[in-house]
């Protein structure tokens, strides 16, 4: 398959070292892009770079080449906060159908609500 | 929980969202091999990004037009992004940039060997951009459906750009194979050279594929080699056609009952030659490789110095 490489026989997969340092060790920044006005910014990804100055400016010639946004904010990663994704995060929201519109049932009659 | 509860809970929790045709983010659990796999071939794929710049930016100086330079120029400029958004897609999965680059530099993980051809005249950025990208594009579409999120949205991302690189080379061609008996002669010699070699891209027969299997059950991979080739070479056999060129294959035929046209036998002893690094260019792709970023040391270190030496200085909106 294009741009993947088939192990060749007799070849030995290399082991990866996880979490590694880096020789430059520029930190990482996540790339939020407002597509146009009116919209929230998106994540579109990441890169590294020295200061915010530069991760702005990457994230311009990385992110944005064809007007694909009017607005970058960039965030370092390691300053997001993520939620624990385990089921009973957000489990009891499905116990509770009443939250939705179409749990009512409305006759015909009374129109739009 | 213990650790067997944790991990039999992980494994339940990973197949039921492959099976969903969900996808698997970042922070869920995975298996170590799914980890393994899906690290090798985003670096791998990013890899080929970063090296196939080179056989294009070498001819930026030598485009016949303005405008045929400003295109190529942001043709390399976009396979530059590509390679960010898939080292970044990469590190997702917990492995540096660093680590990845020196594998790279190191011969440790190896871009597509496509790239160890050499690009001889103008003509081969037509039959690069058609024939290559042509063939990267098949193949990336279908990945837009792989089941590890980061990959999935790179695709889609690589997907909207690359469209552009594959129709401009092939209006290179056009340009060439309207042109005088030279220009066609250099058309059909550049798809001459270029033909096998976007055909390996898709890597060898699915029988002789030792991954293939466990790839499509993670659903990593979502055809087989010989399916997204097939799709190539009919896409693109009609293509060559309206160009008034030959496909380079005297066993080329359309077969009426299946729809598709069948080719000749692969050269699959050049194949694994050029993957095992005994292609033309192998050692030059990587030693300019190294060069640039032993160049460009430089410019990393000042930079480094100057964000520390700003962060020095009092916040000036306090
Ligand atoms: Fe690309
Ligand atoms: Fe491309």
């Amino acid at each position: 398959m294009s741009y993947e490489v088939p192990v060749a026989p007799g070849d030995k997969p290399h082991e990866i070292q996880f979490g590694g340092g880096g020789e430059h060790g520029f930190p990482l920044w996540e790339v939020f892009v407002r597509a146009k006005r009116g919209l929230n910014h998106t994540h579109v990804g990441s890169l590294h770079a020295p200061d915010a100055e530069t991760a702005i400016q990457n994230a311009r010639d990385g992110y944005t080449r064809r007007a694909e946004g009017v607005s970058v904010w960039v965030v370092p990663s390691i300053e997001i906060v993520a939620s624990d994704d385990a089921e009973s995060m957000f489990e009891p929201f499905e116990h509770k159908p009443y939250r939705h519109p179409t749990f009512y049932e409305i006759p015909e009659e009374v129109g739009q609500l | 929980m213990d650790a067997s509860t944790e991990f039999e809970n992980g494994q339940a929790k990973f197949d039921a969202i492959i099976a969903a045709d969900e996808k698997i983010e970042p922070r869920d659990w995975m298996p170590d091999g799914y980890r393994k796999t899906v690290i090798r071939q985003m670096a791998q794929h990013a890899h080929s990004e970063v090296i196939g710049m080179q056989p294009e930016a070498n001819w930026i100086l030598r485009a016949p037009t303005l405008l045929r330079k400003a295109i190529l120029i942001a043709k390399v400029q976009d396979e530059a992004g590509h390679g960010l958004y898939l080292y970044s897609a990469t590190e997702t999965l917990g492995v540096s940039r660093d680590e990845l680059v020196g594998l790279l530099h190191e011969g440790k993980q190896k871009y597509s060997s496509i790239f160890n051809y050499p690009a001889l005249s103008w003509a081969d950025m037509g039959a690069i951009g058609w024939l290559v990208d042509g063939a990267a594009i098949v193949n990336q579409i279908v990945l837009q459906g792989t089941s590890y999120g980061p990959y999935s949205r790179a695709m889609v991302k690589i997907c909207k750009e690359e469209s552009f690189h594959a129709r401009q080379g092939y209006s290179i061609m056009m340009a060439l194979a309207e042109g005088s008996d030279e220009q066609k002669a250099m058309c059909q010699d550049a798809l001459n050279r270029w033909w096998w070699p976007a055909l390996m891209m898709f890597g060898p027969h699915d029988s002789e594929s030792a991954h293939t299997a466990e790839s499509m059950a993670w659903k990593i991979k979502r055809k087989t080699n010989d399916e997204l080739r097939q799709m190539f070479i009919d896409q693109t056999v009609p293509q060559a056609h309206y160009l008034g060129m030959t496909i380079p294959d005297p066993d080329l035929v359309f077969d009426e009952e299946t729809g598709h046209w069948t080719i000749g036998e692969i050269d699959w002893d050049e194949f694994w030659a050029t993957i095992k690094g005994d292609g033309r260019l192998n050692r030059e792709r990587i030693t300019h490789k190294v060069k640039a970023w032993d160049e460009g040391r430089w410019v990393r270190d000042a930079a480094t110095a100057y964000a520390a030496k700003q962060k020095m200085k009092p916040d000036k909106s306090a």
